[in-house]
């Protein structure tokens, strides 16, 4: 793949993936899949009420539909998420449950249903390890389950702190410490105290703290976990960053701190962000584009900039809900839409 | 959230009736007659059509009180709709008869609801009370311009039931 740092870059759609009957609200790549002869594998989840698994083909190179995991959820599934092993797909639904599915042959087995919210549950996630799995809900709590041997799956803790709707949960890429955004327009970050399963919000970043001032709907790490990218209902998005070492070396907290803010950018609601192993953000919005941000070479010294690389217009016909890259292969991405479709895109040099 | 305003709208009614018992009744606005198509010097006319189009889509929503429309208690007026269909953007201000209407998330639905089955899909639609018509008018207008709020809420039997019926005189 060319440099990022070259300005000739846009994304190619390559394939849409059709087959949903309503809104496609999330995506998920496998994470084991797309390299060392395993083709890779999408799920999509849906206002249908499904979730379809999407696998290329190493033939044709394109993807085709390789499951439909119906009948379990009775509400729209907003939200998937793949174990880090790859066995397992977790997900979340406005039916108040979170159901555990396994590959079993070319089908999906529901393993467990996780039931406690009051309402809606809109996101889901799993840490590093897959030891543990968090999910979030409208009814403003958070809740930490454990993966215990058995595909039993235990509340260890239930989160509350937040004061509105919480939109998504996600794990840190390294550390056991969890980050959720809300419709609070706040983003807390929580932690345990020593190994007690007694967590707490740790920090909170708030409009005060050059936080956002509106809903805030996602959340991503880049490569290293030493920055996060947030996106809003403000029309920005934001990058954060931590001393991460010093978590990781165990000197305790470290707090994130505001790097930069793109504003001006978004004409609507931005409802995911996504950065890249290669450090790509991208952006899915309710103005139907995709846009492409990279950090600015041109550093003046006031610390990182970002810049906008590339943006498509109507990427698709209604507001793009989510976006993902591909889990191995480098310059792919996935984007799902109001428009009941799912894109496959490649980024490669501007025609 | 709507759940519970629900709730709290049954048992306010039958404990103090209705929120809005005397609501002022409008003189109907006379309807244009629409005329077939019109050559057009001015780009800004084809907006000023639209909005009476958009008009035309919600005049007849009947208010969740009472037995008027939108457009007989001036919860709604042609004024108030701002177009762009070059953009495919609407944006519809409405007002609700009185500062507590806890009925105010209830018309927004309708609203979004109407335009949502009426309106090509490439159109974004945003609503919100007028300004300085309502006590609590961030937070109605923050919950009707929520995506997933709102599909959650379309979601509620009992809530899709009384849009339906709000909605029914709208479509005759």
């Amino acid at each position: 793949m060319a440099s990022v740092s070259e300005d000739n870059l846009e994304l190619q759609e390559i394939q849409k993936l059709e087959g949903h009957t309503d809104r496609v609200w999330g995506l998920a790549w496998n994470p084991t899949s797309g390299a060392d002869g395993v083709p890779a594998v999408l799920a999509s989840c849906s206002g249908d009420k499904t979730v379809k698994i999407w696998q290329k083909s190493p033939s044709t190179s394109s993807f085709h539909l390789k499951a439909t995991i119906e009948e379990t959820h009775t509400r729209t599934v907003r939200s998937c998420s793949w174990s880090p092993s790859g066995k397992l797909l977790a997900t979340a639904s406005f039916d108040a449950t979170t159901a555990i599915w396994e590959q079993v042959g070319d089908d999906f087995e529901c393993l467990a249903t996780l039931e406690g919210h009051e309402n809606e549950v809109k996101s889901v996630s799993w840490n590093a390890s897959g030891s543990l799995l968090a999910t979030c809900s409208r009814d403003k709590s958070i809740w930490i389950w454990e993966a215990l041997p058995g595909n039993e799956f235990d509340c260890v803790s239930v989160l509350q702190g937040h004061t509105q709707d919480v939109k998504m949960v996600l794990w840190h890429p390294s550390e056991d410490i969890l980050f959720s955004c809300s419709y609070d327009n706040t983003i807390k970050v929580w932690a345990e105290d020593g190994d007690s399963d007694d967590w707490h919000c740790v920090q909170t970043l708030k409009e005060a703290n050059n936080g956002h001032s509106s809903t805030v709907w996602s959340i991503s790490f880049n490569a290293t976990g030493d920055k996060m990218v947030t996106s809003s209902d403000d029309l920005s998005i934001k990058v954060w960053g931590a001393d991460i070492v010093r978590v990781q070396s165990g000197e305790g907290y470290a707090p994130w701190k505001h790097l930069c803010t793109l504003s001006g950018y978004h004409d609507r609601t931005v409802f995911s962000v996504h950065w890249s192993r290669e450090g790509i953000i991208s952006s899915g919005a309710a103005d139907d584009a995709i846009r492409l941000f990279v950090e600015n070479q041109d550093d003046l010294g006031d610390g990182p900039m970002y810049r906008l690389l590339s943006k498509k217009e109507k990427a698709h016909e209604q507001d793009v809900n989510c976006v993902q890259w591909g889990s191995k292969e480098s310059g792919l991405l996935a984007s799902s839409s109001d428009d009941c479709s799912v894109k496959i895109w490649k980024l490669g040099p501007r025609h | 959230m709507l759940k519970k305003l629900i709730y709290l709208i049954l048992i306010e009614k039958m404990v103090v009736g209705l929120i809005n018992a005397n609501p002022v009744v409008y003189e109907k606005k006379e309807r244009r007659p629409r005329t077939g198509p019109v050559v057009l010097e001015d780009e800004y006319a084809v907006e000023s059509i639209d909005q009476l189009e958009i008009f035309d889509h919600i005049r007849d929503i009947k208010d969740p009180e009472h037995p008027y429309s939108l457009e007989d208690l001036k919860v709604i007026t042609e004024d108030a709709i701002e177009v762009d269909d070059k953009r495919s953007y609407v944006r519809v201000t409405f007002t609700p008869t009185v500062e507590h209407c806890s009925m105010a998330t209830v018309i927004g639905l309708c609203l979004r609801v109407k335009l949502m089955r009426s309106l090509p899909s490439r159109y974004k639609v945003d609503i919100r009370v007028a300004p300085g018509t309502h006590a609590t008018e961030a937070a109605v207008n923050k919950q009707l311009n929520d995506k997933e709020r709102v599909a959650a809420a379309l979601e509620n039997p009992n809530l899709v039931g009384m849009v339906d019926d709000c909605l029914a005189p709208s479509f005759e």
